[in-house]
């Protein structure tokens, strides 16, 4: 099995790349690219993201038919998908970090700054936070309610369709951390950074 | 709810973890890769490293330390310690860091703290601020490991960086650092109610009511410690079990 981790100059993805190896230890073939051709052919993909909505965008629309190709892996032919963080971000169709900025428009919704209450809630959200298990999701097989994963973030992910959402976490509201739809994943929590558990979430979609 | 997070600090010499007393007299306490590895399997929220070697020449060694972290510690790693430029944060970043700290070069010039987190994102620059009591509720920053005195104001410095997206502050007190007697309290609630980002309490901890002290009285986000976990006085469990039986939230 071929997995790939795209790199579109999205920020620091040391963290997923070496949380993916340690799981995948020999198994299942990593591949850290952007070039076209191996994404196609790849048997599942890996989207992370850091920094703001509107970077990340704007670096993956920087390379050439890549958004195109992603969205015919995961849209038309249906193989799964995992969103990290702003990964997850860009499914909905708007984000409003730095400036109002069109996402990929795979699960509708927006993506917006967390309410925090006129600075009651410290932002960015970072730390360590129970996730609440909204629905049964594929990759949290054996992963127990209320485990802790762990966030860095200040734009959260508002889905019109609440039937996506897998969790949710406690943070001024109840925040969607996770989706799942379909072929797609997504977790605005980072499970390469979320120790031992976070692994299982990782080992949970290349088992897939 | 979100947990309180508890990050043992581990202080790097050309390659070995120390503890500076009062950042002077230095003591060895192993190896660092060893030690993270510690930390996270004992359930450390976060690993900081701190370079303290910090020139140039040696810039190789601390990578190579964090490039071998990363590959065995699943939680966020923070390093800090002569970053001065972005390709050191680039350099660091690619190694296996999650967040890099920011000391002296933020108070020279605060406009690259701006660059730094336009380019990586908030959620990896973190700004250490050494800061010293001059008077009665007033704090002043200091450089270069405490030895240079800044003229700056401690609180409108840390609303500074914040403004120019510092993720989060991690606040060390000068007076308090290495002395084993508590963090400052008064500097954290102060700094803590007077910024809206996360900081993260440094310098002083003997003990684990200290801890609790920094958390529940200066409203720090985390608490970061040295000595008391590197000499094996507490694990980090310790640290959670008796925070959590103050009913301080962690991550048990």
């Amino acid at each position: 099995m071929n997995v790939t981790i795209v790199d579109y100059q999205s920020g620091n993805i040391s963290s997923v790349i070496n949380s993916f190896t340690e799981v995948a230890k020999g198994k299942v073939n990593i591949e850290i690219t952007s070039d076209i051709k191996k994404i196609k052919s790849s048997d599942k993909i890996v989207l992370p993201g850091q920094g703001s909505f509107k970077s990340c965008v704007n670096s993956l629309n920087s390379i050439n038919g890549l958004v195109d190709t992603l969205k015919e892996f995961a849209i038309t032919n249906k193989k799964p998908l995992l969103g990290i963080c702003v990964g997850l971000q860009m499914f909905a169709d708007i984000g409003y970090e730095e400036a109002e900025t069109r996402g990929l428009g795979w699960i509708a919704g927006k993506v917006s700054k967390i309410d925090n209450q006129k600075g009651k809630f410290k932002l960015p959200h970072i730390g360590w936070n129970e996730i609440e298990i909204q629905k049964e999701s594929k990759i949290f097989k054996d992963i127990k309610n209320k485990s802790h994963m762990y966030f860095v973030h200040s734009y959260e992910f508002i889905p019109e369709d609440k039937a996506v959402i897998s969790a949710t976490t406690d943070y001024s509201s109840k925040i969607v951390c996770a989706v799942e739809k379909d072929n797609l994943f997504g977790t605005q929590f980072h499970p390469e950074k979320s120790d031992k558990i976070g692994l299982k979430i990782i080992n949970n979609f290349l088992k897939l | 709810m979100l947990k309180n997070r508890i990050i043992p600090c581990l202080d790097v010499k050309d390659g070995r973890v120390v503890k500076g007393i009062n950042f002077v007299e230095l003591k060895d306490a192993g190896d660092p890769v060893e030690q993270a590895k510690i930390y996270s399997d004992g359930g450390a929220d976060e690993i900081c490293f701190l370079d303290i070697t910090a020139s140039n020449e040696n810039r190789e060694t601390i990578i190579d330390i964090v490039r071998k972290t990363a590959k065995e510690c699943f939680v966020p790693l923070t390093v800090g310690g002569g970053v001065r430029t972005i390709q050191n944060i680039t350099d660091l970043l690619l190694a296996g860091a999650d967040k890099v700290s920011i000391n002296t070069s933020a108070v020279k010039n605060v406009d690259f703290v701006k660059e730094a987190s336009k380019k990586f994102g908030s959620q990896c620059i973190v700004v250490a601020i050494d800061a010293k009591k001059v008077s009665e509720n007033k704090w002043e920053v200091f450089t270069h490991g405490g030895r240079n005195k800044t003229g700056i104001n401690a609180v409108d410095f840390a609303k500074k960086v914040e403004e120019n997206g510092a993720g989060e502050i991690l606040l060390t007190s000068m007076d308090k650092d290495g002395t084993k007697s508590g963090y400052d309290v008064d500097l954290l609630k102060t700094i803590t109610n007077s910024t809206n980002i996360p900081v993260i309490a440094s310098g002083g901890v003997g003990s684990l009511d200290h801890l609790y002290d920094g958390i529940v009285k200066g409203g720090a986000s985390a608490v970061l410690a040295a000595s008391i976990f590197h000499y094996g006085e507490y694990k980090i469990k310790d640290a959670k079990e008796y925070l959590n039986s103050k009913n301080v939230s962690v991550r048990l």
